[in-house]
């Protein structure tokens, strides 16, 4: 009994400290954007002294930090809203259109999930250079959207495999287009998987960075991550600036995780657990 | 016999579209806009990284030069630290999945707070790898929160140089890795676990099978399928997605010893303008990579056939 109780114990302490040290970085950046240069220098682990929110004026004021955070914004809306869209219709049509080589298109689907990104940049490059995209947010819209399809398109005709044929068949019976099957039967029976890849496609995009650096170069076409890297170089002496700036990115998706939790697990045991 | 009643339904089913097929042209259209968005954003790069990668100098000014790229890069003696640490990055995947399948199995027993730790170690995943990035550079600097910690604690023996000696910094950015891919794995494996038929546990119970017993031989194989799943993707990673991490902790310092091969190709191709030497290492990066796509449709193959 007393040894079970020791287990207990030591698992119970085992999961406190790996807690720690998953939140202890995103406590510091918040804790140390608060502080001056000065107090961090000389009490790195103290608290700091109030709710200061100066150092978040002053990267306001030195970055156009609004314009990339809105940037930001509109470059995930626009990726993960054409990626959604696309992808419900892919997968509908691989799951309930009735090819002979749903298998063969799924497991081909599932190669390009594994690609590197960082293999299609070169060529990406210069097509957005022949095409005078180049510094524009379509850029970056467009690559993110094709980006996230594999993956987006392997969690919507996974769930969509639950989805009872019979149903399909119904709507076909009653009249139903293949277009308002899908938006009427299919897309509301598959929200909770719609949701999670929403939510995941979504931070994936707000936090993307080698993409972002490469097709925005001008400063105000910047998302918050290509620009945050500039933070490095400027502040590299006054730590406590580029914590408030890493703060400014993160709430966003902090925000979202928090608030979108429940479907977040729930989507991944549908999508992702089996 | 329940199986067999479900494939007649598909069959027929399937019969019953495929006769329809000649008449609806419906699945063909909803399968064309992925389609073209693939073709551009996979296909079209991936022939065109491998055209490049026969070329030398700058994008209009392109001149063939064979296979000299790649025998080049073969006696680069930075290309082949980039390869030989993303190799050592392979670690991360073993660790982070023994980590995480310890997590999952300790919050399985039900212990207090289970649902809160989950939530908490999923947190870090949700963090940018800039922001990590970043803020580790500052916990781990040899000044750093880290070290001060040590130090406080006794134990300055272990409080070392974690980004300024070049034998340490590609492990700390291995331990980035795992410190934020962590969650996903607990996340994943704690949804495979909870669906687990209870039957099974209970039977073992019932058979006398000791704690350890029943992990080991009765839990554990039957989360086979979600750890292979984890494993792999916990060698993409390492294979081909640290460029954040590297760029912002170390940007490959000191001297080349943390550089990784997605940070090598952005250098070449977008800092030095050698777009066929960096296409070529990219094409290298693919061949990897693909011996990965391989093992991954294996194991895929395996899950489908159990």
């Amino acid at each position: 009994m007393k040894r079970l109780r020791e287990l207990g114990l030591l698992q119970q302490g085992f999961l406190v400290v790996i807690s720690i040290s998953s939140i202890y970085p995103v406590w510091f950046i918040l804790q140390t954007a608060m502080k001056t240069n000065q107090e961090y220098m000389l009490r790195p682990l103290n608290l700091p002294q109030g709710l200061r929110l100066e150092n978040i004026k002053e990267v306001f004021n030195s970055f156009p930090v609004l314009h990339w955070a809105f940037n930001s914004l509109l470059v995930c809306i626009f990726s993960v809203g054409f990626c959604t869209v696309i992808a419900l219709f892919a997968s509908y049509s691989i799951v309930f259109g009735g090819w002979k080589s749903t298998r063969a298109m799924l497991n081909s689907n599932i190669a390009l999930m594994v690609i590197p990104p960082v293999t299609l940049v070169i060529p990406m490059f210069s097509l957005m250079v022949d095409l005078h995209l180049m510094n524009t947010l379509p850029s970056v819209i467009f690559f993110y959207t094709g980006l996230f399809l594999p993956f987006s398109i392997f969690l919507l005709s996974n769930f969509m495999k639950s989805v009872p044929r019979e149903l399909i068949e119904a709507a076909k019976i009653d009249g139903l287009s293949a277009i308002s099957t899908l938006w009427r039967i299919v897309v509301p029976l598959s929200s909770a998987a719609i949701f999670t890849l929403i939510l995941v496609n979504a931070i994936y995009a707000w936090n993307e960075l080698l993409i972002a650096m490469v097709f925005l170069q001008q400063q105000n076409s910047r998302t918050l991550m290509s620009g945050l890297v500039l933070f490095q170089g400027r502040f590299s002496t006054n730590i406590p600036l580029v914590m408030a700036g890493a703060l400014i990115s993160i709430i966003p998706p902090l925000l979202m995780y928090i608030f979108g939790q429940r479907f977040f697990i729930k989507g991944m045991l549908s999508g992702i657990g089996k | 016999m329940i199986e067999s009643q479900g494939s007649a339904v598909t069959v027929r089913g399937k019969n019953r579209l495929r006769n329809g097929r000649y008449r609806e042209i419906w699945p063909a259209v909803f399968l064309l806009p992925a389609i073209f968005m693939l073709g551009v954003v996979f296909v079209f790069p991936l022939i065109s990284v491998v055209k490049f990668s026969f070329y030398a100098g700058r994008v209009g000014d392109l001149a063939p030069v064979g296979f000299a790229n790649y025998y080049n890069l073969l006696h680069d003696s930075v290309f082949l630290i980039a390869i030989k640490n993303n190799l050592k990055l392979l670690i991360t995947a073993p660790v982070s999945v023994a980590l995480a399948l310890t997590i999952s199995l300790i919050l399985y027993e039900g212990v207090k707070g289970w649902r809160t730790y989950r939530i908490i170690v999923f947190i870090p995943y949700i963090i940018p790898g800039t922001v990590v990035g970043l803020s580790f550079s500052y916990l781990l600097q040899q000044s750093g929160i880290l070290n001060t910690v040590l130090n406080r604690l006794h134990l300055s023996k272990l409080a070392l140089d974690w980004l300024g000696n070049g034998a340490l910094s590609i492990y700390s950015v291995g331990g980035l890795l795992i410190w934020s891919q962590l969650g996903f794995s607990v996340i994943a494996l704690t949804a495979a676990l909870l669906s687990l038929p209870q039957e099974v546990n209970e039977a073992a119970i019932v058979d006398g099978a000791s704690k350890w017993q029943k992990q080991r031989y009765v839990i554990i194989p039957q989360l086979k399928n979600t750890i292979q799943f984890l494993f792999v993707l916990q060698i993409i990673n390492a294979l081909a997605w640290v460029f954040p991490y590297v760029f912002t902790l170390t940007r490959g310092g000191p001297g080349n010893s943390s550089m990784v091969m997605d940070l090598f190709i952005w250098q070449y191709g977008f800092s030095l303008g050698s777009v066929g030497y960096a296409s070529a290492a990219a094409v290298y990066l693919l061949g990897l990579s693909g011996i990965f796509i391989y093992l991954y449709s294996r194991i895929r193959r395996n899950q489908e056939e159990l």
